[in-house]
C-alpha cells in the first residue's frame, strides 16, 4: 500500500516537470493558429501566420542560410574533431595528452558571450568581413571539440587486439584506419555530427556578436524580432521547426538503437 | 611511420586550437590593456574594481547560484525518479528534446506566458491572487533560466544514478539505514560528480546569460554577460568589454579547476 503511494507521488512530480517543460512550446504552437495575432485571448482558427511566413522571402532566407551554416560547419568539425580525436588517442604522453585534452574544452565551458566578444576580436584583426565566413568559421570553431568527446571515448574503446590483428595479417596503416578503425567509431563520428548540428542550430551568443549588419540566422533574427514585440509568424516558425525537431529525434533514435543492436548482436556472436 | 601519421591528423587540430582557443584568449588579455583609442591603459582595471562593477559581479553572482540551486533541487529527484521508470532512455531523450528548441523561441514563449494577459497571469485570476506584474521581474528571469537549464543539470545526474551500483542501496538497507540515510550517505555521495558536472555546466553559462536579461528581465538584471554585450556592441569599448570578458574567463578556470579536483579526489577516493 505504502509502496503504491509513492509511486503515484513519483508520477505526479514526473508529470509536473514535462508539463512544465513542454507547456512553452506548445503553447506557441497553440497560438500560431490565432486570427487574433496576440498571444492570448484565442480568436478563431487560422493559417494566416504560416502564409505570411511563407511569404516571407527575407525570413526564408534566412532560415537557409541557418540550415547551410549548420550543415557546412557541422561536416568541417567533424572531420577536424575526428582528426583530432584520432591524435590524441596515439597520443604516448599522458601530460602531452591532458594538456591537449585541457585545451579543447576550453571553448566548451566557456560563457558565448567570452566566445563571441573573442571571435569578433580576432576576425576584425585577421580581416575578415564579418558575415557569412565569420558565422561559419565561428560555428567551425565551437563545435569542433564536442566532436573530439564525442569519438575519442569509442576509440578508447577499441580493443588493441583488433588492431594488432589486422597488422598481423598484413594491412597497411591505412588499411587499418579505413577498414578497421573508422568503420568501429562510426557510430562515435554520428553522434558528433549530430551534436555539432545542434550546436550551431541552436547558438545565438556567438551568431550575434561575430554576424554583422548583412548576414542574420534565425536565432538572431528571432531575437531582433522577439525585441520589437510579439509576432505571431515567430509562433508559426516554432511549429515548424519543432515538427523538424521531432522528426530528426525520431530518425535518431532510430538510427542510434539499429546500430546498438547491431552491436550487441555482433557481440553476441563473438561470445 | 606512426609518430607521422599521428602528426599528420594533429595538424589540422593543432592549428584549430592555435587560431581558436589561444590566439582569442590573448586576444582579449591584449584588448582589456587598451583604451577606446587604441592606446595602452590600466583604467579598465580600475574601473572593473569600482563599487558599480563590483557590485554587478556579485549580483551576476547571486542570480547564478540561484539558478544553480534550483536547477538542483528540481533536476536531482526529476533524474533520480526518472531511473526508476521503465523505458527510462526514453523518457530521457524527452527530457534533453526541448533542449534542442532553439532557445530564443522558449525564451519568446515565457513572453507570452507571462505577458499582462497571459496564461500565469489568467491562472492567478483563477485562483483568486488576481493578476500582476511578472515579466520583467527577478521572479520571471530565474523561472525562464531555470527552465531552460533544467535539462543540462538532470542529464549528467541522471547518468550518474543510472551507473550507480544497486547493490550499494541494497546493503545499505541491509545494514539498517533508514531511507534518507541511504540517500545522504549512499546515493548522493556516489553521485556526486554528476552534480558537480550539472553545476559546472549551468552555473557558468548563468553567470553570463544576456539575452535573457534584456529579454525576460527587461533589462533589470545587468549579469557579466550583459556587461560584456553592452561594452562590445554598443557602446564600442571593447577594452572595457575585454576585462570583464577576462574576469569571466578566470573565474571559469577557478570553477573548473574546482570541479576537476573533486572529480579527481572523488576518483582516488573510489579507488
Amino acid at each position: 500500500m505504502a509502496k503504491k503511494q509513492k509511486i503515484d507521488f513519483a508520477s505526479i512530480y514526473l508529470f509536473i516537470v514535462f508539463l512544465i517543460l513542454y507547456l512553452p512550446i506548445f503553447y506557441l504552437i497553440y497560438y500560431s493558429f490565432n486570427s487574433g495575432g496576440k498571444m492570448y485571448n484565442f480568436d478563431s482558427f487560422t493559417l494566416e501566420w504560416y502564409r505570411e511566413l511563407f511569404g516571407n522571402t527575407r525570413m526564408l532566407i534566412i532560415v537557409l542560410n541557418t540550415i547551410i551554416i549548420a550543415l557546412l560547419s557541422a561536416a568541417f568539425a567533424t572531420i577536424i574533431g575526428v582528426c583530432g580525436a584520432i591524435g590524441i588517442w596515439l597520443m604516448k604522453n599522458r601530460i602531452s595528452r591532458q594538456t591537449v585534452l585541457s585545451l579543447n574544452n576550453i571553448l566548451i565551458v566557456s560563457p558565448d558571450v567570452v566566445i563571441g566578444a573573442s571571435f569578433l576580436l580576432l576576425f576584425t584583426i585577421a580581416g575578415i568581413k564579418l558575415g557569412f565566413t565569420s558565422v561559419l568559421l565561428a560555428h567551425i570553431a565551437f563545435s569542433v571539440p564536442i566532436v573530439v568527446l564525442m569519438v575519442l571515448p569509442k576509440l578508447q574503446e577499441l580493443p588493441q587486439s583488433i588492431i594488432d590483428a589486422a597488422q598481423d595479417l598484413g594491412a597497411s596503416h591505412w588499411g587499418v584506419f579505413t577498414k578497421v578503425i573508422l568503420p568501429l567509431i562510426t557510430p562515435g563520428i554520428f553522434a558528433g555530427f549530430f551534436m555539432a548540428l545542434t550546436y550551431s542550430l541552436d547558438d545565438f551568443a556567438v551568431t550575434f556578436f561575430v554576424t554583422g549588419s548583412g548576414f542574420s540566422t534565425l536565432s538572431v533574427e528571432i531575437y531582433s524580432m522577439a525585441r520589437r514585440g510579439v509576432s505571431l509568424e515567430i509562433n508559426a516558425l516554432s511549429t515548424i521547426l519543432f515538427v523538424i525537431t521531432i522528426l530528426l529525434v525520431i530518425g535518431y533514435y532510430f538510427i542510434v538503437s539499429k546500430q546498438n543492436n547491431g552491436q550487441g548482436a555482433r557481440l553476441g556472436a563473438r561470445k | 611511420m606512426k609518430a607521422r601519421t599521428q602528426k599528420l591528423f594533429l595538424i589540422p587540430y593543432y592549428l584549430w586550437i592555435a587560431l581558436f582557443v589561444i590566439a582569442p584568449i590573448l586576444l582579449i588579455v591584449y584588448y582589456s590593456f587598451l583604451d577606446i583609442y587604441g592606446n595602452f591603459t590600466l583604467k579598465n582595471y580600475r574601473r572593473f574594481f569600482s563599487p558599480v562593477y563590483l557590485e554587478m559581479t556579485l549580483t551576476s553572482f547571486w542570480y547564478a547560484l540561484l539558478i544553480t540551486l534550483f536547477c538542483l533541487i528540481v533536476a536531482y529527484p526529476t533524474a533520480y525518479l526518472l531511473t526508476r521508470t521503465r523505458y527510462k532512455q526514453l523518457w530521457m531523450l524527452l527530457i534533453i528534446m526541448p533542449s534542442w528548441i532553439n532557445l530564443l523561441l522558449k525564451a519568446y514563449a515565457f513572453i507570452g506566458i507571462f505577458g499582462a494577459h497571459g496564461m500565469a497571469n489568467a491562472l492567478l485570476e483563477v485562483l483568486g491572487i488576481g493578476s500582476r506584474q511578472i515579466l520583467y521581474t527577478d521572479f520571471s528571469f530565474i523561472f525562464v533560466a531555470v527552465y531552460i537549464f533544467i535539462p543540462f543539470m538532470i542529464l549528467p545526474i541522471f547518468n550518474a544514478l543510472d551507473k550507480l551500483d544497486k547493490t550499494y542501496i541494497d546493503a545499505a538497507m541491509d545494514l539498517g539505514a533508514s531511507r534518507w540515510q541511504t540517500f545522504l550517505r549512499v546515493i548522493f555521495p556516489l553521485t556526486l560528480n554528476g552534480v558537480k558536472s550539472g553545476c559546472q555546466v549551468v552555473f557558468i553559462p548563468a553567470l553570463s546569460l544576456f539575452m535573457l536579461t534584456r529579454l525576460i528581465a527587461g533589462n533589470r538584471v545587468i549579469t557579466l554577460g550583459t556587461a560584456v554585450e553592452q561594452q562590445f556592441l554598443v557602446n564600442q569599448d571593447w577594452g572595457m568589454g575585454s576585462t570583464i570578458a577576462v574576469f569571466l574567463v578566470i573565474i571559469m578556470f577557478i570553477i573548473v579547476a574546482l570541479s576537476e579536483r573533486g572529480v579527481r579526489n572523488g576518483k582516488k577516493a573510489k579507488n
